[in-house]
This record gives structure tokens, C-alpha cells and sequence, in this order.
């Protein structure tokens, strides 16, 4: 028998805010254990909850940017359980009326049509602290660090749309891709300000019967999603051969073995005993609120590769690459605005500034040039002062010592040379130092011509006008 | 005049006048504390040192020149209000070394106001009881007669104030648990409007029921109370951004053409004769003073008790967890995490405390949700709109506070469905969110204190201090003292 699985993605996206959703305490990663702590979000009697409005702000970013409806009055509830990281003994979240609500993304997948994976709901929360283990100063104990506790979060939940694991990595990246792009997110998903847990079942093909569902958790990566959905799957699909049945229960994905294992039944779920939250008050958002936020929504990664298309011209893949990041995107258009030939800067965004970056491991953010000095390198390869060549090498000086182009091809000699009657005389030169190739390319060996054209470029140290080269080579060559 | 029997104005009046300092007061009631204490029990915890050295500071103020309302002025305060590097326990066992890192916005404002805190009162384990039973720290006895619970959960607020221990005092009310033992103390004892007082740094029982306020000697002390406690508070979302009216000022207005309501539920077969008498006495009263009566109706009143139960232990099963033995209050020796949470709220909490996170969380849980806490929120939208209609036709509601004056040590404790319908006249009133009093209106055969209740529209504190004071002023009740 055929099977069909039946994917949909929860992911928890940990908001770029200042402070906590709750409290004033500051939400920087990497401080010393509890310094950032206050009643509120250590749980102490008697204190009470204030809302971030900044973390409103940032879900109602999130759900335009999703095609969501903005719910205009939702609640605040209480998921109620015990653990040792959660303070109040219960995590202030959404349950019924979240936020957002009904909204989708058009997933691309390669060689097919736009696919439409529905948004179920989106809903602010607190996160939850962390426990620390086995240190030494604890006494091999269990430490509690509550710094994160209190931190604003949205969970994303899709609908069960996604088919394959890797329609579930082009939806997670797409996602990944908005909400950094808003800047509410920074995306880091070591840090785990980007984590997913995926809901997966499996069905006969044909069937509309939705098989019984495991809920996995611990999926920190593009790469893990793809591998825990596929290993599910599998295991899904192996067990109902044998005979057996899926039941519904939570599973951890092991990065190690790239396996799943179980870690709670159905029958050892909680019982969460959601009721909405007393201690704050329904959240009325305005239309005229949602309309403002609307106004300062920025240009999306999907209508600025319409944009770039359009109006600049690139091809479909120049247009996606450039778009991979709200900066990299920034950073090109930039460089369109200081020097009008699109393409040629995409080009080199892409080629020498992609690989530089790399190799410097650097951000586009801190690139060390400037889109206004790539411009203005670009502008001397279009008009000939230099050539394509050269270009590269005064690249590489101007990402070094942060010079404008002009300035090093001034301070080194580098402006092209395209007067003909200098490179004749150096051609003549060459062809009289090399009878016998002259010979040989006479003969009809026309890859000897390679040789001269390098020879010409290695006595005018590269400065030589390459077309001109060619022509005036080709003509002396041919008597 | 004695300094221990003085109302705040009056005592106000002595340390302006310079008749007499803040520390010969603190002194004085520190001595009374001190005196009394073995037969009342109405504090937790006594804060001596601190207090001397906040009336010494408060001579200064007023040496200085600086004298407010309550500069100088012994209170106590419910031990369930948070008090930086004072030890707070809310009653229970669970909290018995808990000292908070911070204070309750009310208290902060008193401190601010330059009153001197006298010590933490005595309660109903974290607010839930009608008779201060449920202490884990000893029953508090009623002044009048020590034989007799002085009503909960803030039995220590009115035990104070009744037996002149404090001038006045700080207590919660979440079903009547400052009317209450008001009533059965013989003091004054206001619940304001929801959101009227921050409930920041008040140890949460049921939060959207739950409310700060005064108890006190008479009528003009409450106004000058609420008048110092009540505000916004940034810190508390449910706090409501209105302005605070001089309270004391509209007390002199008095009740000429007053339209008061008598809900018929509230006048039962069932009421004690005694109290049956001193509310026919009350009506007497306020008629001579020309307030009109009007027969009302608050339909949905028997369904209040069971609702309230529904509601208020829901919130409590979830407000409670947090005392799990992790990061303060009682951890006790366990094996293992699940051990350790077990064991600890088992010591911890109290037999009642546990009736109610048990009931709360059973109204909570998947499958009874719906039946039970979803239904209980559907009747309380009825019962507040009970109170809207019923307000449009009057401008405070007369009742009883409770259905019987004091009764006996024991003689509920272990009958818990008794215990809760002593609350039945006050309940009502947190579930509709309105603000309520209770003052002075007569005494039993046997002599014990019975109280009036005044129930005003949402913010309508200013109406109901002001037909409390025309009753005070054409009374005596409140003059009668406890003799112990």
C-alpha cells in the first residue's frame, strides 16, 4: 500500500523585544543565571502581569504578514502545569481567541505551482525558564535560570497541509525568512529564538481520514526537521505494515541517531486547564491600530522579488538570491542606487561580495564596502577605466584598506589601457620576441592565440583593454 | 481621651495639636498589643523596632511641619500583603519563612502617607474562610466574646480594630472576607469597586474577585483609608485609570431623597431575629434622615454561593501552584521532583486550602470545564446584571451582612457547606464587582456586634460613605466598645 503523510509545523518564534512580555526585565541572551529577574517573572506572590505593547505590535507584524485576520478582541489564558523552569505554575499564553487567525503562506516548491499551507492561528505567550544540570558548583545538583523565563514569544501553527518533509522545510525556511525579514526575530536557531515541533501521521493514498498523529519535538534545524519527518514517516509507515498502530503521543527527535523516540503517551499528557487569565484584561485592538501597522509594514521578501523583476529586470534566481535577507536586499539596492546597471550589481553582490563575506565570515549588515563604493567601482568597469580583471584585484583592496575604487586604481596606475597604438607597439613587440608561435597560429593552431593574448596582458601588468586586445591581435596574427 | 480608642481624624487631630507624639502612640497601642494579644490573637507578626523607629521618623515629619492624614498613625495590615523584609505568610504554613523583596502597592502608599505599621494580621489561610479557623498560626477570637469566631478571612483585621489594638487596619475581600468580620466585630469594614485599589503585591486567592480594603472605627476613617489606597496602579492591568474623589467631603451631604434599594432575596425566612430587628431598625432610621425605600429584586441571588465556589477556586487552584517548595516557602525533604511537590504542598497547605485547589482544579479540568467554570462565568454575567438593573432604579441597596451575628469556635468547622453560606449576602457583590460596606447597626441579645451592609453602583464609594456617616451620625453602635 501506498501512504501519504500528513505534515503541520508548530514553531515558536522568540520576539526581538527589549524587555519581557510581562515585566521590564531585560531580555538579553547570555547574562549571569536570575540577573534578570524581578517579582513578576520569578513567580512571587502577589505580583501581576503587564502587557508589552511592543510584543502586540510584533504578533500583529507577524499576522498581516501571513494573510491573518486580526482577532479585534482576544484573551490571555492560562495553561496550568508544574515544572521546576515555570515560575507561577502556569504559562501565561492564548488559547481560545488568539491574536491572529486564518491566515496561509504559498510555499514555492521547486518545478511545481505555488502550494497555500494554511496559518491555523498565531498566539503570544511567555516562554518558560531553564533548568541547568549537573554543574559542579551545584553539587552535581539542578539549577533553575529564570533570565528566560518571561520572554515574549508567538507559536505559529499551521494547518496539516505539508505533504513531504521537504514542503515542510520550504515552509519553515519561508517562515524563518518573514519574520527576520520584519525584524522580530532574529532567527538564531542555536540560541533557540527559532524552534519548531512538527505534528506527523500517516494515511493510505486516496484515503481523507487522517491517520493517528505523533507530536515531535526538539527539531532545531532545517536539516533535523527534514530528518525527524522522514524518520517518522518511515516508522509510521513500517509499524502499520507489521500490523501495529500509531498511537498519539509526544516524541523527541535524537540529532545523534537521527531517530525518534517517545517521551509521553496520550494517557501521561497534561491536562492543561486552560481558563482566561484574571489578571489581564482582553486585548481590544483597533482597527485603525491594525491599519497603522500595516502603513509600517516593510516590503516583503515575496513582492520585492516581484519588485526586482519588474522593475529592475533580473532573472527569477537573481531576484530570490537577493532577497534572501531584508539586509542583503537593502544592500543591493543600495548599490542600484549608485550605480544604474542592476544586473552588473547583482552580479557582483552575489560573486565577490557573497564570497567575501564568506570567507571573512562576516554579516552583510558590517560589510567593510560600502553599496555606494561598489557602485562606484562598478561605474569604472562600465566606462572602461578598468577591466572586468582589474576590478577584482581593486576589490579586494577596497575590502581590505576600505578605499573608494578611484582612489587605489589612481594610487596603483590601474586605468585601463585602450589606445591602440600603445598595445600595437606591445603586440609587435611580443610577435617579434615569438616568431615560432607566430608561425604555429599562421599554420592554423588557433589555440596559440591564447598565448599571445596572455603575454599582452603580462606586459601591460593587466592594464590592456581586453576587446582591444583581441581585435588588434587577431589582425597582426592573421598578416 | 484614650489614645488607643481614637479614630485616625481624631488621632490626627492629638499629634497636629501636638497633644500627644506618634511614638507615645505607637507606644501606647504596642502596650495594648501586648496586653491583649493572649486573648485575641489577632496578629501574625508584631514589628515592634520598626514601628518605633517609623514614629520616631513621623515625630520628625511633623516637627517639620509635614503632617498628613496619616502620618503617625498605628495600622496594621493583613498578613497577606506583601512587606519588604517583613515576613509575609498569608496564614498558611507554606509561607511561614517567606520575606518578600518587595511591598504591596497599598502598604507602599500608606508608608508613603507616613503610617506606621504596627505588625501583620491574622487570617483565613490565604484568604479562604469565613471564621479565621483555617489560620495555620491559631484562631483569632472575637473581642465581644472571645468564645466566638470574629469572622473571616480578615478575622485579625477586625479583631484589631474592635479590640483597639490598631487604629485602623488593612484587610482583602473576595466573597465578604472585610464585611464579614466587620460586622460580626462591630466595625467598619469597606470593599471598594474592583480595580478601584491595585492588588499588586496582594497574595492573589481569586484574582478577579479579590480586593483591598479598610477597617476602621467609624465612617470618616474609611474615607480618609480608601482615600490613601485608591488609584491606578501601572503595575496592575485590572486597576482602572478614574480619578479618586475627595471621599471625605461628600460625607456631610446626607441621605435626603437617597433612593435605597431592599432586595427581597435578601431578607429571608431564614435571617437570625436579631439581625432581622436591627436592619427594621436601620430602615427606621434612614427613613427619619428622608431616604426613600424601594422594594427590589437581584433574581439570580441563590445561585451566587455556588457560583462564587466555581469561580473562586478555579482562579485559587491555579494562583496556588506556584508554591511548589522550587524557589521560596516550605520545601520539604523529598526524593525526587514529584516527591518534593507532593510532600511539600501536602505540609504546607491547610485542609481547607486543599478543598479548594481540589475543587478548582476538578471545575477546570477537560470534560467539566465547560459544565462548571464556562457555566459559573455565564451565571455571574447574570448576577452583575442583576445589580445593573436594579441600579437603575435606586442608588445604594440596604442588607444584612450576614445571616447570623458571630458564631461559636468549631461550631462550622467541620460542616464546610454552613460555613460557606455565611457568606451568602456578600458574595453576590465581588461576583458583581460593585463596592459595598459594612457598618455598625446593632448589637444581639447576647451582645455580639451585627452589621449593615450598603451596597453602591461600580465607583459609588462616595454615595455609600455618605449614607454610611448619616447613619453613623444618627446612631450610637459605633460608640459601644469591646470590653476585654
Amino acid at each position: 500500500m501506498k501512504y501519504q503523510p500528513v505534515i503541520g509545523l508548530e514553531v515558536h518564534v522568540q520576539l526581538l523585544t527589549n524587555t519581557k512580555i510581562f515585566c521590564g526585565c531585560s531580555t538579553k541572551f547570555g547574562a549571569e543565571p536570575n540577573s534578570q529577574t524581578c517579582p513578576v517573572c520569578l513567580g512571587l506572590p502577589g505580583a501581576l502581569p503587564v502587557l508589552n505593547k511592543k510584543v502586540v505590535e510584533f504578533a500583529i507584524k507577524a499576522g498581516l504578514s501571513t494573510n491573518c485576520s486580526i482577532t479585534p478582541r482576544s484573551i490571555f489564558a492560562r495553561k496550568n502545569y508544574f515544572y521546576p523552569d515555570l515560575p507561577k505554575g502556569y504559562q501565561i499564553s492564548q488559547f481560545e481567541d488568539p491574536i491572529c487567525q486564518w491566515g496561509w503562506l504559498d510555499i514555492k516548491v521547486e518545478g511545481q505551482e505555488l502550494k497555500r499551507i494554511g496559518i491555523t492561528r498565531i498566539h503570544m505567550e511567555e516562554d518558560a525558564g531553564k533548568l541547568v544540570h549537573g554543574d559542579s558548583e551545584m553539587n552535581d545538583g539542578s539549577g533553575v535560570d529564570l533570565n528566560r523565563a518571561c520572554t515574549p514569544l508567538l507559536e505559529v501553527v499551521s494547518e496539516p497541509d505539508l505533504r513531504t518533509s521537504d514542503e515542510a522545510v520550504i515552509y519553515l525556511k519561508q517562515l524563518h525568512q518573514i519574520v527576520t525579514w520584519l525584524g522580530i526575530c532574529d532567527g538564531n536557531m542555536e540560541e533557540g529564538s527559532f524552534r519548531c515541533d512538527a505534528n506527523v501521521s500517516v494515511m493510505p493514498v486516496g484515503s481523507d481520514k487522517l491517520g493517528t498523529r505523533a507530536e515531535i519535538k526538539n527539531v532545531n534545524s532545517f536539516k533535523f526537521v527534514k530528518q525527524a519527518i522522514e524518520y517518522e514517516i518511515q516508522r509510521q509507515i513500517e509499524l502499520i505494515e507489521d500490523g501495529g498502530t500509531v498511537v498519539q503521543e509526544t516524541r523527541l527527535f535524537d540529532p545523534n541517531s537521527g531517530k525518534t523516540r517517545s517521551m509521553r503517551s496520550k494517557e501521561e499528557a497534561h491536562d492543561y486547564r486552560y481558563f482566561p487569565d484574571p489578571d489581564l484584561v482582553p486585548l481590544v485592538i483597533s482597527d485603525e491600530w491594525i491599519e497603522r501597522t500595516r502603513q509600517e509594514l516593510p516590503e516583503l521578501p515575496e513582492q520585492r522579488q516581484q519588485r526586482f523583476m519588474a522593475e529592475l529586470g533580473l532573472p527569477l534566481y537573481d531576484a530570490e538570491v537577493l532577497t534572501a535577507s531584508r539586509a542583503l536586499a537593502d544592500y543591493f539596492e543600495a548599490g542600484v542606487a549608485a550605480h544604474d546597471n542592476a544586473k552588473a550589481v547583482a552580479n557582483w553582490v552575489m560573486g565577490e561580495i557573497t564570497r567575501a563575506l564568506n570567507d571573512s565570515g562576516a554579516a552583510i549588515e558590517i560589510c567593510p564596502v560600502s553599496p555606494t563604493q561598489l557602485g562606484g567601482l562598478l561605474k569604472l568597469i562600465d566606462s572602461g577605466t578598468i577591466s572586468g580583471k582589474i576590478a577584482k584585484t581593486v576589490f579586494d583592496e577596497m575590502w581590505k584598506s576600505g578605499k573608494a575604487a578611484h582612489i587605489i586604481v589612481e594610487e596603483q596606475g590601474l586605468v585601463q589601457v585602450s589606445d591602440s597604438s600603445a598595445i600595437e607597439s606591445i603586440i609587435d613587440g611580443i610577435m617579434a620576441a615569438n616568431t615560432g608561435q607566430v608561425e604555429e597560429y599562421r599554420g592554423g593552431k588557433e589555440k596559440v592565440f591564447g598565448f599571445f593574448v596572455g603575454q599582452v596582458m603580462k606586459v601591460s601588468k593587466g592594464k590592456a583593454n581586453p576587446s582591444v586586445v583581441n581585435e588588434l591581435l587577431l589582425n597582426k596574427l592573421k598578416g | 481621651m484614650n489614645i488607643i480608642d481614637m479614630t485616625i481624624h481624631e488621632m490626627h487631630a492629638a499629634l497636629k495639636g501636638r497633644q500627644i507624639s506618634s511614638v507615645e502612640a505607637v507606644t501606647s497601642m504596642l502596650q495594648r498589643i501586648e496586653s491583649v494579644e493572649p486573648k485575641v490573637g489577632s496578629f501574625i507578626t508584631v514589628t515592634s523596632e520598626q514601628a518605633l523607629s517609623a514614629a520616631k521618623s513621623a515625630d520628625d515629619d511633623i516637627a517639620r511641619g509635614v503632617c498628613g492624614q496619616l502620618t503617625g498613625i498605628p495600622l496594621a495590615i493583613k498578613d497577606i500583603f506583601l512587606t519588604e523584609g517583613t515576613r509575609t505568610t498569608c496564614g498558611s504554613r507554606i509561607l511561614e519563612n517567606f520575606v518578600p523583596p518587595y511591598s504591596a502597592s497599598s502598604w507602599e502608599k500608606l508608608h508613603q502617607s507616613g503610617a506606621v505599621l504596627l505588625g501583620k494580621l491574622n487570617q483565613d489561610e490565604f484568604a479562604m474562610g469565613s471564621s479565621n479557623e483555617s489560620s495555620a498560626y491559631g484562631t483569632t477570637r472575637n473581642p465581644w466574646d472571645t468564645s466566638c469566631i470574629p469572622g473571616g478571612s480578615s478575622g485579625g483585621s477586625a479583631a484589631a480594630v474592635a479590640a483597639r489594638e490598631a487604629t485602623a487596619t488593612l484587610g482583602t475581600d473576595t466573597g465578604g472576607s472585610i464585611r464579614q468580620p466587620a460586622s460580626h466585630c462591630g466595625c467598619v469594614g469597606l470593599k471598594p469597586t474592583y480595580g478601584r485599589v491595585s492588588r499588586y503585591g496582594v497574595i492573589a486567592y481569586a484574582s478577579s474577585l479579590d480586593q483591598v480594603g479598610p477597617l476602621t472605627r467609624d465612617v470618616t476613617d474609611s474615607a480618609i483609608m480608601l482615600e490613601a489606597i485608591a488609584g491606578y496602579d501601572p503595575k496592575d492591568s485590572t486597576s482602572v485609570d478614574t480619578p479618586v474623589p475627595d471621599y471625605r467631603s461628600a460625607l456631610t451631604h446626607g441621605v435626603k431623597g437617597l433612593r435605597i434599594g431592599l432586595p427581597k432575596e435578601y431578607f429571608i425566612s431564614g435571617l437570625d431575629p436579631d439581625v432581622q430587628k436591627a436592619m427594621e431598625s436601620a430602615i427606621d432610621t434612614y427613613r427619619r434622615l428622608g431616604a426613600e425605600f424601594v422594594d427590589i429584586s437581584l433574581p439570580h441571588t441563590d445561585y451566587a454561593v455556588a457560583t462564587y465556589y466555581l469561580i473562586a477556586t478555579a482562579e485559587a487552584s491555579s494562583n496556588l501552584a506556584r508554591y511548589d517548595g522550587v524557589r521560596f516557602g516550605h520545601r520539604a525533604e523529598a526524593d525526587g521532583l514529584l516527591d518534593m511537590y507532593t510532600k511539600s504542598r501536602s505540609d504546607g497547605f491547610g485542609t481547607e486550602v486543599k478543598r479548594r485547589i481540589m475543587l478548582g482544579t476538578y471545575a477546570l479540568s477537560s470534560g467539566y470545564y465547560d459544565a462548571y467554570y464556562v457555566k459559573a462565568q455565564k451565571v455571574r454575567t447574570l448576577i452583575m446584571n442583576d445589580f445593573i438593573k436594579a441600579f437603575e432604579d435606586v442608588d445604594v441597596m440596604l442588607t444584612p451582612v450576614a445571616p447570623t451575628p458571630a458564631f461559636k469556635i468549631g461550631e462550622k468547622i467541620n460542616d464546610p457547606l454552613q460555613m460557606y453560606l455565611s457568606d451568602i449576602f456578600t458574595i453576590p457583590v465581588n461576583l458583581a464587582g460593585t463596592c459595598a460596606m459594612s457598618l455598625p447597626a446593632g448589637f444581639s441579645a447576647s451582645g455580639l456586634p451585627i452589621g449593615l451592609q450598603l451596597i453602591g453602583k461600580p465607583f459609588g464609594e462616595e454615595t455609600i460613605l455618605k449614607a454610611g456617616y448619616s447613619f453613623e451620625q444618627a446612631t450610637e453602635w459605633h460608640n459601644r466598645k469591646a470590653t476585654i
